[in-house]
């Protein structure tokens, strides 16, 4: 899981490390099950280190990091915004993108369908190349079949984009 | 005037399609639906366009003023320099006869023609004799892969036939622009792959084509790719690539490296 996943959930508030839990489990559902705490904590740990984010320690709390109220630093809110603009695709993370869209509409730093729309643009840059080069192998020849196995994927992505952007217009309407 | 010895732009000079504040309203009052919202389009000769969008967001309605199929009800609409927006249903007859090649997604052949017969038709409409007619849909059909099939009936063909016969009877008249909605729509994964290389090829020979489609293997071929929400342009973008140097990556040889 990408450190920004962990920051983009604090970029519309400050929250408590259970707090932060809950926001991802909430944008997941059951995909989120299989999410370690531990996991969660070490990163925002390792946030804290690197200044991405502060920890503010809760009167009376000791030392829990449950307790912990966490927020980005300037620079924590730079990196998420770099992070929503930056278009990734060589490895499909489907959870990422969707964080991303999930995070940009909670916090209102971007809108998720040019966040979509630049995603479409950047696959079908990509579908474009494999299907030149998918045109262009002669029949049964065994390239032929990789690219053919590019395109599908790449094809589907795109399907998945069409729904997110049905999805993201859809509430925006409504709110 | 251009100066010597400042940059040339070519494309200044062969604007094929151009809108100014194209609007097309449906119903009235409190029903009113603004299908096409203020668009403002630059379509270059050369150049394949790809309209994409949700269903319903006014797409194909832009596609059909595009075409002198439908009448605006607001705004200025140019084909290669000739404003259309206004102009007598006649006229608005004989260019969409003999300067705009439609493809549509159900393909609209005659059924009682042969392909042959379907693709000479604009020809003879035009006024073109009957004999160097026949020869130039002989042609066409050789170009689209079918001149085994010029005496067959729509109903013995294919889909993706029927539609590449569609293709060949859009070009019989040597249109300025194709445009096509949703060419692919109807057709199985081997059909579309055979009217995307038409496309594809096309493209390669300068024609200029707007289309409107679902299928991101169809906007994939294109040089510009235009988002349409709710009647109105949200994402004008143009399509680099098709160089390979995408392929690498997406393959995940760049780990080998690794």
């Amino acid at each position: 899981m990408q450190q920004e996943v962990v920051l983009a959930m604090l970029a519309k508030e400050p929250a408590h490390g259970y707090q932060l839990r809950a926001r991802l489990r909430q944008a997941l559902g059951p995909v989120g099950e299989a999410l370690n705490d531990g996991q969660i904590y070490v990163t925002l740990a390792r946030l804290e280190k690197t200044g991405l984010l502060s920890a503010e320690q809760a009167a009376g709390q000791g030392d829990r990091s449950d307790r912990k109220v966490y927020s980005l630093t300037a620079a924590g809110q730079q990196r998420v915004a770099d992070w929503l603009a930056e278009v990734s695709w060589p490895r499909p993370d489907l959870t990422e993108f969707h964080l991303k869209l999930v995070a940009a509409a909670a916090a209102g730093l971007a809108d998720p369908l040019a966040i979509v729309d630049s995603q479409r643009r950047e696959l079908l840059r990509r579908l474009r190349d494999a299907q030149r080069a998918a045109m262009a192998e002669p029949d049964g020849s065994e390239a032929g079949l990789l690219l053919e196995g590019m395109v599908l994927r790449l094809q589907a992505d795109l399907r998945w984009l069409e729904a997110c952007e049905q999805q993201w217009t859809g509430r925006r309407a409504r709110s | 005037m251009r100066k010597t010895g400042e940059p040339v732009d070519d494309t200044r000079d062969s604007l094929m399609l151009r809108t100014r504040g194209l609007r097309k309203d449906y119903g009235r009052d409190a029903g009113l639906v603004r299908a096409v919202d203020h668009v403002d389009l630059d379509v270059f000769a050369g150049e394949t366009v790809a309209i994409m969008g949700p269903s319903g967001c006014g797409k194909s309605t832009l596609l059909h003023l595009l075409g002198g199929l439908d009448r605006p009800s607001a705004g200025e609409l140019w084909l290669a320099g000739q404003r259309i927006d206004g102009m007598s249903e006649r006229g608005l007859a004989a260019l969409r006869r003999d300067l705009v090649g439609f493809v549509f997604q159900a393909f609209h052949l005659m059924d009682e023609l042969t392909a042959v017969e379907n693709v000479e038709l604009p020809l003879l409409l035009a006024g073109r004799a009957a004999r160097p007619a026949r020869r130039r849909a002989a042609d066409l059909l050789d170009q689209v892969g079918l001149a085994d099939r010029a005496r067959h009936l729509p109903s013995q063909l294919s889909g993706g036939q029927r539609q590449r016969v569609a293709i060949a009877r859009a070009l019989a008249n040597e249109p300025l622009v194709v445009l096509a909605d949703e060419p692919t729509g109807n057709l199985d994964s081997a059909a579309t792959l055979d009217v995307l290389r038409l496309l594809d090829d096309l493209h390669q020979h300068g024609q200029t084509i707007v289309v409107v489609t679902h299928d991101s293997r169809i906007a994939a071929t294109a040089d510009r790719l235009i988002s349409m929400r709710d009647g109105a342009f949200v994402d004008d973008t143009r399509l680099t690539g098709g160089t390979g140097s995408l392929l690498g990556s997406m393959a995940g040889l760049a780990d080998l490296e690794g």
